[in-house]
Order: C-alpha cells, then structure tokens, then sequence
C-alpha cells in the first residue's frame, strides 16, 4: 500500500460572473489616464481633449439650455422611430413564426433587406417622407425592424412545441395559444434581440441627424467635428454613449420584470 | 362516455408505425398500453385525443360526457408541460379561462382541485420550484380539473425517480378510488402497469399490433407495492415482450 496522493482540482471557472463596480472602475480608470496624460503633455492636447474641458463644455451646454434643445428631438425621434420599427417587427416576426406561407414569403425578403447599410438609404426616405421627421423617423424604424424580425421569429420557433400541443389538448382557442403561450415562451428572445435593435436605432439617429437637423446630438456632433472641436465632440459621443447605457438598463429592468419566472 | 378505436393504421411515409389496431376503452376503468419501444404506443394515444391524424381507421366516442365536462379528452404529458411563467394557480387557471370560468368561480374551482390533489400550500409557487413529482400533481391537477371523460397519460411516472413514482402511484390510486376516473395509461414500466391497470394491452414492435390484452381483477386500492398476486401478470407480460424488446433495441433507426 502506497500513500494516497491527493487528487488535483480541474474543475470550475467556464462561468464568467458579473462583478459589481468593476465596470466603473474601469471607466474611472481610463478617463484618469486620459487627464494624467493630458495634464502632463505626455499626450498631446491635439490628439485627444482633456477630460476636464470636456466636462466644463458639458457644463456648458447643460447652462446653455442647448442640451435639452439637443436632446429632446433626438430622444423623440428616437422613441417615435424605434417603437414603430419594433412593434411592426415584433408583429411581422410572430406571423412568419406561425404561418408556413408569410414564412416562405418574408424570410428571404428580411434576409435581402438586412445586409443594406439603412444609410445608403436616407436620400430615398427624404423623397418619401420629406426632410423633416418623416424621413428619420422611417430610417430608425427600417433600421430597428430587421433585426427585430429576424428576433422575434427565432424565439417563436423557440417556443416548446409540447407547450403547444398542451394548449391545443386543452382546446385553448388559437389566439388564447399565441397570447399565453407564444408570446410568453418568446419573450426571452424577442428582448435579447431588442437590445440589439436599439444599439441600431441609436447609430441611425445620429446618421439621421447629420442629414439635415438643425438639432439633436447628431447635429451637434457634426458640427463639432467639421470644426475639430474635440472637446464637443466628445461631449456628443459620451451624450450617446450614456444613451446606450440607458437603454441597456432600461431593457435590463423590462428582462427583470417580465422574465421574473426566470431568475 | 366510452371510446372505440376501428382498425387503426398510422404510417410516417414509408415506415409503418401500427396496423389494424381495435380497441374498447370502457369508462371508469384505467386501460395500460405496454410495448417496446418504438411501437407506437404514445402516437396511438395522440391519435386517440385528437393530436394526430391515424392515416386510416377511426377514433369514435360512444355516448355524451358527463356534465360539466369542459375537455372531454385530456392529456398528461411525461415532461408535465407547465407553463414555467405561470404559477401553479395560473397554470390550472390557464385551461379554465378559454371556457369563460372568471372570477370567485375559478378561484373556489381552483382551490378545490388543489387540496384534492395536496396542493394548496403551493399555490403560489413557480413551476421551476418545484420537484418533478410536484410538478406532475400540478399536471394531473391540470387535467382534473376540466372534468375529462377520458384521462390520456403518456408516460406520466417516466421522468420521475422511482420513489417519486411509487408515491405518485399511491395518489392516482387514491383519485381513482374516490372518483373512478376513465384513463388510457401509457408506459413502458410493467410494473406501472399491473399496479394501475384494470386491463394491460400489450402491442407488439413496429408495426405495432395488438397482442394480447391481459386482465387483472385485483381492485386497485389492494394492489400493493412488490403486492405477489401481480408478479405472475407481470411476469406474463415480460415473457411477452421480451423478444420484441431485445429486437426493438437492437434496430437500427432510420431517420
């Protein structure tokens, strides 16, 4: 009989967690070196803006009363575009989920619509629907609704068919099956999709808004860079980073409250 | 209310799955369905509640429902299939409400089936908090409570730990003696089978035919766990099926 030898660990890790302030940290620690950097001339001012100056013109445009003159058609045309796009995707996305003939119809209609840059678009939907909103607005929407189609009929097909087949056994009606079994059951995946719709509807914004807006963060970035007015230019970025953020969390609180089943 | 199958045939394009099946299933009797696997004992119970087409032969029902039957053919699925959204309450809930049952009705249905079945502490509780067991109490609550004439079990015990199921045994056996209930009851355990069944249809493999239907006059209630009176039917049906299901396991599957 020999001495037993400890057997060695191999298992764990594969099961990445979200740690709490570290992303924080990590945002803190980078502006820091960006203002250390830039205080002590070991990067240049042209390369990048002090972040102090940009939240001094941050300040500023808050004083200005401009922020909210920016910010609150680009957070309508936002809302207007995005809730059309997506509600219509959300529609058109469960019917290709349940009828064979929409299916083989609209499916290879998204997947030719979804690779074009909504952009190269934007001077047809300004002879459509005009310069003002109505061309914006229809960008965002196209733009949201693609991905969210595409989503949406994913997560419908998802759906556990022997649920289905539960509510049909039932003699549920055929849209007591889509509203509390369909729908519910798609969820996950109709939300998971909406992040990515709305990280596009926000690209779009901005695209929209560099094409003939007066105001709105677009405008003002490209007012910003055709000036090289670094300091407002990051000041529009970061205005859009937060916007992003925003809208993470937002869904995040949707996910909490209609996927509590799941948690 | 009685159920007559006539000469049931059912084909997936070229592969047979069951020839000429005739069968009786008298009312308030549990009626087992055994066979191999493969033999298409759980498509014939698809095909007897309406899910599936048999490709010929016909499915009839000889007299009314009795009253206040909502859903006269009801299944119990073996993966439960509980909406996890719902709690146990919505869960039942969910196949009162295309009835047009609302209200303090639905709640005092609701309430009476749970403490018929033990459930009332639980309510409230997501099916994901649930054991397995819990799980399918929750299921057959489900399907007591639309007043079925006929109970379709598929495998109801399968997913189930065997202690579980000899649990769960007990309490379909205690339904049953209080209110007899009509059942077709598929599985693939024979033991199941001789304790819940008052007649054991055996089928044969691919394509599946009737074999043999084996009696047992035993009433339920006195039926116990390793109860010796049931191991000789017991015995007969895996002489039966023992060939087929070494044939059975031993095919190659064409998909």
């Amino acid at each position: 009989m020999s001495e037993p030898r400890p057997v060695s660990f191999r298992g764990g890790g594969f099961a990445p967690k979200s740690v709490r302030w570290i992303g924080a940290v990590v945002f803190i620690a980078l502006i820091a070196v960006a203002e250390i950097g830039t205080q002590t001339g070991w990067i240049s001012a042209l390369t990048l803006p002090k972040p102090s100056d940009v939240l001094d013109t941050f300040v500023q445009l808050y004083q200005s009363g401009l922020l909210w003159k920016h910010l609150t058609p680009s957070l309508t045309r936002l809302l207007v575009g995005a809730l059309l796009g997506v509600s219509v995707g959300i529609s058109v996305g469960v019917l290709i989920g349940l009828f064979s003939y929409i299916r083989s119809g609209l499916v290879p209609l998204v997947a030719a619509i979804f690779p074009i840059p909504k952009i190269a678009l934007l001077p047809l939907f300004v002879i459509w629907f005009g310069i003002d909103e109505g061309s914006k607005y229809a960008l965002i929407a196209f733009g949201t609704f693609t991905p969210t189609v595409v989503a949406t009929y994913g997560a419908v097909d998802n759906v556990d068919r022997t649920l289905i087949r539960m509510g049909q056994s039932f003699g549920l009606s055929w849209w007591s099956i889509v509203r509390k079994i369909v729908l519910p059951g798609a969820m996950p995946g109709i939300l998971s999709g909406l992040r990515i719709s709305l990280a596009i509807a926000i690209i779009l914004l901005v695209a929209a808004e560099m094409l003939g807006a007066e105001y709105g963060i677009g405008a003002y970035i490209l007012e910003a860079g055709s000036l090289y007015d670094l300091e407002r230019l990051f000041v529009g970025v970061a205005i859009l980073s937060l916007l992003g953020i925003g809208v993470s969390a937002a869904i995040g609180a949707i996910e909490r409250y209609l996927l509590r089943w799941r948690n | 209310m009685d159920i007559h199958l006539s000469n049931i045939s059912h084909r997936y394009d070229a592969t047979e799955v069951m020839r000429d099946i005739s069968l009786e299933i008298p009312s308030s009797r549990i009626l087992c369905i055994v066979g191999p696997s493969g033999c298409g004992k759980s498509t014939l119970l698809r095909i007897i509640g309406g899910l599936e087409r048999p490709s010929a032969g016909e499915v009839g029902q000889i007299g009314d429902p009795p009253e206040g039957c909502l859903n006269p053919l009801t299944y119990v699925f073996q993966d439960f299939a509980l909406l996890p959204w719902r709690t146990v309450e919505g869960n039942i809930s969910l196949v009162l409400e295309d009835h047009g049952i609302d209200g303090a009705k639905k709640q005092s249905i609701i309430a009476d089936v749970l403490a018929r079945t033990k459930l009332s502490d639980f309510a409230k509780a997501l099916p994901k908090q649930l054991s397995g067991g819990m799980k399918q109490r929750v299921a057959i609550a489900r399907a007591l409570v639309v007043n079925p004439a006929v109970m379709l079990m598929d495998e109801p015990l399968s997913a189930l730990d065997s202690q579980t199921r000899e649990l769960l045994m007990d309490d379909l056996i205690a339904l049953w003696t209080r209110t007899p209930f009509t059942a077709v009851y598929v599985t693939h355990n024979l033991a199941e089978a001789v304790r819940l069944g008052h007649q054991i249809v055996v089928l044969s493999r691919r394509p599946g035919e009737i074999r043999e239907i084996v009696e047992i006059d035993k009433p339920l209630s006195e039926r116990t766990f390793g109860d010796p009176d049931l191991e000789a039917p017991q015995r007969h049906l895996w002489d039966l099926m023992r060939e087929e299901a070494r044939a059975a396991d031993a095919e190659l599957i064409h998909v």
